[in-house]
C-alpha cells in the first residue's frame, strides 16, 4: 500500500533521530546511462515538470552546449532505455529538452566564474565536436580558437541538416552563446590551405583538436555514377544551404536509409521536385533514421522502396534518365548481428529519375594532414587512442565524424566533451590512460515502478500542415505547450531517486546541503574496537504474494505496520483511520493474527513472533479511540498471548472497551463489492463456519530477522540458528558464538521493546566486562575557560534575535523586535541572526560577549527545551556561567502558532523578549553541583539475577556486596532442571555460586536483611542485619533482585490430596512419575484472575516442557494439559508443536468454567468442558500438576525502605515500561529478575546484566554532575514545621535537629529535582529555588503585562 | 465586550505543559495570542503569590498547567 509519496529529499519520520533530512540516491537512471553525453535527463525532466525551464537548461548545459539543437535532432537513445516502456511508452525526453530550450533566453543564464589560464588550444572545425570541446575548454579557462573552413559555423549541423529540422535561428543562438564563454571562432580559415598545424604550434597552441568532420561522400561504385544529375547528398544539402540551388524539377531518387537520405528527399520536395523516392537495400527496421522521421517524410510524399539496391544509372546524353534497381532479401543475422542484403535474381526494375542523390556515407577529407605525420587507418579515418582521442602526435587530438565516419550530433558532442577532458589533463601534464576505460557496470537499484502505475499516453508532438511544409523550410515539428510538457514530464518514474538537480543546495539557507555534502558517497572507514554489539533489528513478514491474504489484490487489506502508520499523528493520514479504497472511516475492522508466525503452510516461520497479539490489541483500542463508539474492532486469533508485564490487564480492558476477540482460524478473505468491503469466512473453535463482512482487514504480521542478518553473520563470523536468528546460549543470552561480539534485540529472536532494551544494556555490560581494563583510557575531557566573576556588576545584557530562516523572520518583523529590544533596561547589545544556532553565530556570540563585556545573554529563538544546552555551552566558552542565560521562545510559542498575523506575532515576540530580558537581569551565576560516587554496589537478593548482576559488576572491578535472606545462594533456580531451550540449570547454578563465593570483589552476607537505608545516587547507606548483627554498607548504587515464588493454592484439591502437586514438585519426584499412567496439568492456577490479573509468563512453557519429558520417558503415558491460552511465545512455540506431535492432549477451559477435580479411588477425576467437542469430558488421572501463579517476595518491605514504587501486584515498577526497563525512577537503583515480573532464566540473566550495565554508568565516574537548580532553605526563617519534607517525593529536603533550635529543614541537593514544591508550600517563605527564585519569576510576570 | 482581549499569564510546567505548547507549535496549531508564558520546573512551584502578583499587574486571567 502506498501510504505516502516521499520525495528524494525527505525526513524519515516526524520523530526521527537525528531530526534531519536525507537524500535518497539510487543508481543512475537508465536514460542518463544511455545518453552518449551522460546528460542528466532525470534532472532536467524534473525541472520541466515544475516549469523551471531555466534550471532545466542549466542542468543540460552542464553536459553540453546545445540544448535547442539536440532537443530537435537527437536520435534519443535515452528513450529506448526509459523504464516507462514497462508500463506504457517512453517519455518524450527529446521534446522536453526542446520545450525547456525554446522557453529560455540563453543570455539569461549566467556564465560561471572562469579562471583564465595562459594555455592556448586550437580547434579545427566548428561542428558539434569542435564547439563542444571549445565550450568545455573555455570554461576551464583556456584560450580557445576555433578555425572553420566554411563561411559559416556549425559544420554538418548547418550544412548537413536542413532547416525544416533545425531552424538556423536556434543554431545561430546556441553557437553565438559560446562567445560569452570566451570561445573565438575564425571562419573561412582552412587548415592546410590558410594555416598549417605547424603555424598553430608556432602561434603558441599547446594542443589541437581536429574535429574536421566527414565531408567527402562515398561513391556508389555503379555504372552511370558520373552522369549529370547525380549529386551526393552532402554536396546537395550544402548547395541548398548556400543558396546556389533553389529549385529542383522532375523526379528525384535518393539512395540510403539514414537521416541524410531522408533530408535529401524532403528537401528535394520542398524545392519543387515532382516526386522523391528513397531506395534502401535493407528493411525499415534497419533504417538509421527514427521511425517518426520516416513517417513524416512519407506524409510529405516521399516514396520509400525498401529491400531495393541500385544496379546502374541510365542516362540520356549524359544526363540522368533513371536508375535500375534490384530487389533484395536479407540473410539471417551474421556474427555481428547484422542482416546482409542479397539481390533477388531477376527482380530488376527501373525507376525514372532526373536526379540521383546518393546518401550512403562520407569520409573525412584528410589531405591536409598528409605532411604532418598523423596516422590514418584503413577506412581513411584519423587514428586515435579510443579512450583519450589523442593521435600519434601527442599534442593533437581528434574526434567526431573524422574518426568515426558520419555519426550523430550527440556522438560528436560526446567526443568533444571527452577530448576537452583529456586535452586539459594533457596540458596540465597528467598521465593519460593508454587503453579504453570501461565504465563500471550499470546498477539497477532504481525506484520501484508502482504496481498500479496508471497508464498514461505519450504526448503527441504537433506538426506543421503538409501544404505549408512543402512550400517552405519552416520547422515541421512544433513546440508543445507548457501544460502538455508538464504532464509528459510527470510520467517520469524518477528512477534514480534524487535527480541531482541540486535545487536543494541554494534552497538550504542553513547551508547544511552544499554541493559538497550533496555529493557525499558511501565510504569505507576502519574503526578499531574492542567489542562489537549487533542490533540490526527485524523485518516484518511480507504477506504480499500470498493468495490467502490478498494484500496485493484488495486495497482494504493492510498490514499491521501500515495500519500503525495510519494511527500515527505524523503518518500519511494524520492519524485519521480511513480505508484505502474510498477514504471512508471504517466501522468494522478485523485483525488477523499469526500472519507469518506459527505457520508452516504459508511461510516457514514456525515460531511465534511474541509481540503481535499485544500490538493488535493496542491498535484495536487506539483505533476505537480515534473512530469512536460506533467502531467495532474484532481480533481473530488462536491463542491470545499477552504475557508481558501489565499486558493481561490491557487485554481485559480492551475486552470491556468493546474489542471483540474471536478464537478461530480464517480461511478466506473476499471482496464483496466495488467499494472494497471485505468478507471473512472463518471456522470457530466448535468447528462452525461463519461469514462476516468488514470494512478493512489488518494482517498482524510477524517478525523475521533482517535479510542482511545472514550477510552480517557471515562477515562477523557468528553462528545463526535454524531461523537465521543469532545463536546464543540461554545462560549467556547476549553472547554470540564469537567472543567479543554481542547481540541485542530481534537479531537474537522475536521479542518486544522492553526485552530488547534490556538486552541492549546487557550487551553493553558484556562489552564493558570484556574491556574493563581499557575503561576511561580514550576519554577526552572538555575544558572551558575560567568563569568571570559576576560580583554586583550592573546587568549588561546581549540579545540575539533569530530569524530561524523563515520560521520566525517570515512571520514576525525581526528588525522591529531588534529595535524594540535595544530600548529595554540593561540591554547593551542586540543583533539579528539568520540562524542563531549555527556554528558561525556561536563563534560570533563568544566574540560579542567578550567585546561588549556582556554578563547576561538572551536568545529569542526556539524553545529552551531543545536549544538551551547549546547556548549555555557557548557562553561557558566565553567565560560566562551557563545560568546567566535566558531564552525567549518566539518560534514554537509565537510565530508558529500565530503565523497568520504578522503584527500580533511581532507584538507577542517583543513581549516575550521583554519578559526574558527582565528575568535575565536578575539571573545569578550558579556553581556546578557534583557528588562523589562511591564505586561499590549493593545487590539485594542472591538468586540467579542477583548473582549475575553482582558478578558482572565485580568482574569490572567494582566492589560488590550481596545480601541474601536465606542461608544459601541460588533462589528459585534451585528447583529448575532445564531452561526452556534445554540447557541444564543445576551445573550452571553451582558454577555461578562458586564464582560468586570465590570472587575477591564480592562480599557475601547470607541470612541477611535490609533494615533501613538512606542517601542518594553515588552515596547510599544501607543498614543490614546479618545473623543477628548489624552492618552498615556504603554503596554508590543498588540492584534489587529479591525474586519471586510460585504460590500455594487451595484449588483443585491441592494440599488435600498427595497426588496434586505444583510446578517442579513433579519432575523432581521421578519415583512418583514412574508409576503414573496418566498425568494432567492445569494452567493459570491463580493467574489471570481477578485476584492476580496478570499472566505468570513461564508456566505454559514449563508444563509443555514437562509433558514432553514425560512422553519421552514413557511414551504411553497419557498427558493432558488444561489451559486457557497456550503462551509458548517466541521459539518456545516449537515445544508446543513437539508436545502435540508426541500426543500430549491440550484441552482449553475458560475461567468461568474451570475444571472440577475430585478424588476417585486411588486417583483423581477431572471434569472439564471441551470447547472443540462442545461437551464435558472426564479425565481419570494419577497425578495432577498445577501451574500456580508466581508472586513477588518481600517487595513491599524493600519498596518502603528505598522509597521505590510497586505495581498493584507488588512487582517493582521500573522508571519506564518500554525504555527504562531496569532503572528505578530514583537514580542509582536498579531492578532485575522475578521481582520485576515473572520471567525465564535467560530473561533474568539478560535483565541482571542490564542492571549491571546501567549501574556501571554511574560507578565508572568519580563524581556525577547533578542539576544545580535546587531548593535553598533559609534556616533563619525556617520554623521546622516539616511541610516541605512531607511534600518532597525525592528525599531532597529533610528535617533534622539543630542544636538549640529544634527541628530545621535541610537540603539534600543531590536528591533535589528542582520542582519547587517545597518553596511554594513553605508558610514562612524560607525556601527559594535557584534559577527560579520568587523574584525572578515575578520579574517575568511584571514584564508580561 | 466583543473587542475584549484578555491578558493571560500562563505558568507552564517545563516537563509537560510547556513541552505541549512547543508541540502545538511544531504541529502548527493556531490559537489566540493572548497568552504570555512563564516557564516553571513544576506546576507545584507556582506560589499563590505569583497569581496575586499577576492580577495586581493587570492580568485578566492566570493559567497554571502541569
Amino acid at each position: 500500500m502506498e501510504l505516502i509519496n516521499r520525495k528524494a529529499v525527505f525526513k524519515p519520520y516526524a520523530q526521527a533521530i537525528p531530526s534531519s533530512f536525507a537524500i535518497e540516491k539510487l543508481d543512475t537512471a537508465p536514460c542518463r546511462k544511455a545518453c552518449p553525453a551522460n546528460l542528466n535527463v532525470q534532472g532536467y525532466v524534473a525541472m520541466v515538470k515544475k516549469g523551471k525551464y531555466r534550471e532545466a537548461v542549466e542542468i543540460i548545459m552542464e553536459d553540453l552546449p546545445f540544448p535547442g539543437i539536440l532537443g530537435r535532432v537527437c536520435p534519443h537513445k535515452c528513450e529506448q532505455s526509459c523504464r516507462r516502456i514497462e508500463t506504457d511508452s517512453a517519455i518524450s525526453i527529446r521534446e522536453l529538452k526542446r520545450v525547456a530550450a525554446d522557453n529560455v533566453n540563453l543570455s539569461d543564464i549566467p556564465v560561471p566564474e572562469i579562471k583564465p589560464k595562459d594555455k592556448k588550444i586550437a580547434i579545427i572545425g566548428s561542428g558539434p565536436a569542435g564547439l563542444t570541446a571549445a565550450y568545455f575548454l573555455a570554461m576551464e579557462g583556456y584560450k580557445v580558437s576555433v578555425y572553420e573552413s566554411m563561411p559559416e559555423t556549425g559544420g554538418m549541423m548547418r550544412y548537413g541538416i536542413p532547416e525544416h529540422r533545425l531552424p538556423r535561428k536556434v543554431l545561430d543562438n546556441e553557437i553565438e552563446n559560446l562567445k560569452r564563454f570566451g570561445v573565438e571562432i575564425h571562419t573561412n580559415t582552412s587548415i592546410g590551405k590558410d594555416l598549417s598545424l605547424q603555424d598553430l604550434r608556432d602561434h603558441g597552441a599547446d594542443a589541437v583538436f581536429l574535429a574536421v568532420g566527414a565531408w567527402k561522400s562515398l561513391k556508389l561504385r555503379i555504372p552511370g555514377e558520373e552522369s549529370e544529375g547525380v549529386s551526393d547528398v552532402t554536396s546537395f544539402l550544402k548547395e541548398v544551404h548556400l543558396g546556389n540551388l533553389k529549385k529542383v524539377t522532375g523526379k528525384v531518387v535518393v539512395i540510403g536509409g539514414g537521416h541524410s537520405a531522408l533530408d535529401g528527399a524532403r528537401v528535394a520536395l520542398r524545392l519543387g521536385a515532382d516526386e522523391a523516392h528513397i531506395i534502401y537495400r535493407r528493411s525499415r527496421a534497419e533504417m538509421l533514421a527514427e521511425p517518426e522521421e520516416v513517417e513524416e517524410a512519407e506524409k510529405e510524399g516521399v516514396k520509400i522502396h525498401i529491400l531495393t539496391a541500385p544496379v546502374s544509372i541510365s542516362d540520356n546524353n549524359g544526363k540522368v534518365s533513371g536508375i535500375e534497381c534490384i530487389k533484395t532479401e536479407l540473410t539471417e543475422p551474421d556474427s555481428s548481428g547484422r542482416r546482409k542484403p542479397v539481390p533477388v535474381e531477376g527482380s530488376n526494375y527501373i525507376i525514372d529519375a532526373d536526379h540521383i542523390i546518393p546518401a550512403i556515407g562520407q569520409e573525412p577529407e584528410i589531405d591536409f594532414i598528409s605532411d604532418t605525420g598523423i596516422e590514418v587507418n584503413k577506412w581513411n579515418l584519423l587514428k586515435v587512442n579510443e579512450e583519450t582521442l589523442q593521435t600519434n602526435e601527442s599534442w593533437v587530438f581528434a574526434g567526431g565524424d573524422a574518426i568515426t565516419g558520419p555519426a550523430t550530433v550527440i556522438e560528436a558532442v560526446e567526443a568533444g566533451k571527452r577530448a576537452a577532458g583529456y586535452i586539459s589533463k594533457y596540458i596540465e601534464g597528467e598521465e593519460l590512460p593508454k587503453e579504453w576505460q570501461e565504465e563500471p557496470p550499470m546498477g539497477t537499484d532504481w525506484a520501484d515502478i508502482r504496481e498500479n502505475e496508471p497508464v498514461k499516453k505519450r504526448m503527441q508532438v504537433p506538426t506543421l500542415d503538409i501544404e505549408k511544409r512543402l512550400s517552405s523550410f519552416d520547422e515541421v515539428a512544433l513546440c508543445v505547450d507548457g501544460e502538455t510538457a508538464t504532464s509528459e514530464a510527470e510520467r517520469c518514474l524518477d528512477c534514480g531517486g534524487c535527480c541531482e538537480c541540486y535545487q536543494c543546495v541554494p534552497s538550504c539557507k542553513a547551508e547544511a546541503i552544499t554541493a559538497e555534502t550533496h555529493g557525499q558517497q558511501n565510504e569505507t572507514v576502519t574503526i578499531n574496537v574492542g567489542s562489537v554489539v549487533l542490533t540490526p533489528g527485524l523485518e516484518p513478514f511480507d504477506p504480499s504474494g500470498s493468495d490467502t491474504y490478498k494484500l496485493d489484490e484488495f486495497p482494504n487489506v493492510v498490514t499491521s505496520l501500515e495500519f500503525e502508520r495510519m494511527l500515527s499523528a505524523s503518518g500519511p493520514t494524520a492519524g485519521h483511520v480511513t480505508r484505502p479504497s474510498d477514504h471512508k472511516e471504517p466501522e468494522k475492522i478485523a485483525w488477523l493474527q499469526c500472519v507469518g508466525s506459527r505457520d508452516l503452510n504459508r511461510c516457514d516461520n514456525e515460531y511465534c513472533s511474541a509481540v503481535c497479539c499485544m500490538y493488535a490489541v493496542k491498535e484495536a483500542v487506539i483505533a476505537k479511540e480515534h473512530i469512536g463508539e460506533k467502531f467495532e474492532p474484532s481480533i481473530f486469533y488462536m491463542d491470545m498471548r499477552t504475557h508481558g508485564k501489565d499486558f493481561e490487564k490491557y487485554y481485559e480492558r480492551a475486552k470491556s472497551d468493546g474489542v471483540r476477540f474471536v478464537r478461530s482460524r480464517v480461511h478466506t478473505i473476499d471482496q464483496v463489492d466495488d467499494s472494497g468491503t471485505l468478507s471473512l469466512r472463518y471456522a470457530t473453535e466448535a468447528g462452525d463456519i461463519e461469514y462476516e463482512e468488514f470494512d478493512m482487514v489488518v494482517l498482524s504480521v510477524g517478525m523475521e530477522p533482517t535479510v542482511s542478518a545472514t550477510d552480517l553473520a557471515e562477515k562477523m563470523g557468528i553462528e545463526l540458528n535454524n531461523f537465521n536468528f543469532a545463536k546464543t546460549d540461554a545462560l549467556a543470552p547476549v553472547s554470540t558464538s564469537k567472543p567479543g561480539v554481542f547481540v541485542a534485540g530481534v537479531i537474537q529472536g522475536c521479542k518486544d521493546i522492553p526485552q530488547s532494551v534490556m538486552e541492549a544494556s546487557a550487551a553493553a555490560c558484556s562489552a564493558g566486562i570484556s574491556m574493563a581494563s581499557a575503561r576511561g583510557t580514550q576519554v577526552k575531557e572538555k575544558t572551558f575557560p575560567i568563569e568571570s566573576e559576576l560580583n554586583d556588576d550592573e546587568p549588561r545584557i546581549g540579545v540575539f534575535v533569530c530569524n530561524c530562516g523563515v520560521n520566525i523572520g517570515g512571520v514576525a518583523d525581526v528588525p522591529a523586535i531588534v529595535e524594540y529590544a535595544k530600548d529595554l533596561d540593561g540591554v547593551v547589545y542586540v543583533e539579528e541572526n539568520l540562524f542563531s544556532c549555527s556554528q558561525d553565530t556561536q563563534e560570533k556570540m563568544i566574540e560579542v560577549i567578550k567585546e561588549q563585556k556582556l554578563n547576561r545573554l538572551v536568545v529569542a529563538a526556539c524553545t529552551p527545551r531543545t536549544h538551551e544546552p547549546l547556548f549555555q555551552e557557548t557562553i561557558r566558552n566565553a567565560g560566562m556561567n551557563p545560568y546567566l542565560f535566558e531564552m525567549a521562545n518566539i518560534r514554537n510559542q509565537c510565530t508558529w502558532v500565530h503565523s497568520d498575523d504578522k503584527q500580533i506575532a511581532t507584538e507577542k515576540s517583543s513581549d516575550l523578549v521583554r519578559m526574558a530580558v527582565s528575568r535575565a537581569s536578575l539571573l545569578e551565576a550558579i556553581p556546578k553541583l557534583s557528588v562523589d560516587v562511591n564505586s561499590s554496589v549493593l545487590v539485594v537478593g542472591g538468586g540467579v539475577a542477583g548473582m549475575t548482576s553482582a558478578l558482572s559488576l565485580a568482574d569490572q572491578g567494582f566492589s560488590t556486596t550481596i545480601i541474601e535472606k536465606s542461608s544459601e545462594l541460588g533462589g528459585s533456580a534451585k528447583d529448575v532442571m532445564k531452561t526452556w531451550s534445554g540447557r541444564e540449570v543445576q551445573p550452571f547454578l553451582s558454577d555461578l555460586v562458586s564464582k560468586v563465593e570465590k570472587h575477591s570483589n564480592i562480599d557475601l552476607l547470607l541470612s541477611a536483611e535490609v533494615k533501613s537505608a538512606s542517601g542518594f545516587v553515588g552515596n547510599f547507606e544501607t543498614i543490614v542485619t546479618s545473623n543477628g548483627t548489624e552492618k552498615t554498607v556504603q554503596h554508590g548504587v543498588g540492584v534489587i533482585a529479591t525474586g519471586a515464588k510460585a504460590t500455594e493454592t487451595d484449588e483443585y484439591l491441592y494440599g488435600k490430596n498427595p497426588n496434586v502437586t505444583r510446578w517442579h514438585d513433579l519432575e523432581n519426584n521421578p519415583e512418583k512419575l514412574k508409576n503414573a499412567d496418566t498425568v494432567a496439568f492445569i494452567q493459570c492456577v491463580g493467574s489471570r484472575e481477578e485476584s492476580r490479573p496478570y499472566c505468570s509468563r513461564i508456566c505454559c512453557t514449563a508444563s509443555v516442557q514437562q509433558a514432553i519429558s514425560i512422553k519421552d520417558e514413557k511414551p504411553d503415558t497419557n498427558v493432558f494439559i488444561l489451559y486457557r491460552d497456550i503462551r509458548t511465545f517466541g521459539e518456545r512455540e516449537l515445544l508446543y508443536r513437539e508436545a502435540r506431535e508426541k500426543g500430549v492432549v491440550f484441552i482449553r477451559y475458560s475461567v468461568e468454567n474451570k475444571p472440577v477435580v475430585t478424588e476417585a479411588g486411588d486417583g483423581l477425576e477431572i471434569e472439564v468442558f471441551d470447547p472443540v467437542l462442545q461437551q464435558n469430558v472426564t479425565i481419570q488421572t494419577d497425578i495432577l500438576n498445577l501451574a500456580t501463579a508466581i508472586e513477588p517476595v518481600d517487595t513491599e518491605d524493600i519498596a518502603s525502605i528505598y522509597k521505590l514504587p510497586v505495581n498493584e501486584e507488588k512487582f517493582f515498577m521500573e522508571a519506564h515500561a518500554k525504555l527504562r526497563p531496569v532503572d528505578f525512577a530514583t537514580e542509582g537503583l536498579y531492578v532485575c529478575g522475578l521481582a520485576h515480573y515473572p520471567k525465564s532464566i535467560d530473561e533474568s540473566i539478560a535483565q541482571a546484566m542490564a542492571a549491571a550495565g546501567r549501574a556501571a554508568t554511574v560507578l565508572s565516574k568519580a563524581s556525577i554532575e547533578v542539576s544545580p537548580l535546587v531548593s535553598q532553605v533559609d534556616q533563619e526563617k525556617c520554623i521546622g514545621c516539616g511541610l516541605c519534607a512531607e511534600v518532597c517525593c525525592f528525599g531532597g529536603i529533610i528535617l533534622d535537629e539543630v542544636e538549640g533550635k529544634g527541628k530545621r529543614a535541610f537540603n539534600v541537593p543531590a536528591s533535589c529535582k528542582g520542582c519547587g514544591l517545597c518553596a511554594s508550600s513553605c508558610p514562612q517563605k524560607a525556601i527559594d529555588m535557584l534559577h527560579f527564585r520568587d523574584e525572578q519569576i515575578k520579574a517575568s510576570i511584571s514584564a508580561a503585562v | 465586550m466583543a473587542d475584549f482581549e484578555p491578558k493571560i499569564v500562563a505558568f507552564l510546567c517545563n516537563w509537560c505543559a510547556y513541552a505541549g505548547a512547543d508541540l502545538a507549535g511544531v504541529s502548527r496549531m493556531q490559537y489566540p495570542a493572548n497568552l504570555r508564558t512563564v516557564r516553571v520546573m513544576c506546576s507545584g512551584r507556582v506560589d499563590p503569590s505569583f497569581i496575586v502578583k499577576a492580577f495586581k499587574e493587570g492580568c485578566d486571567a492566570a493559567l497554571v498547567a502541569g
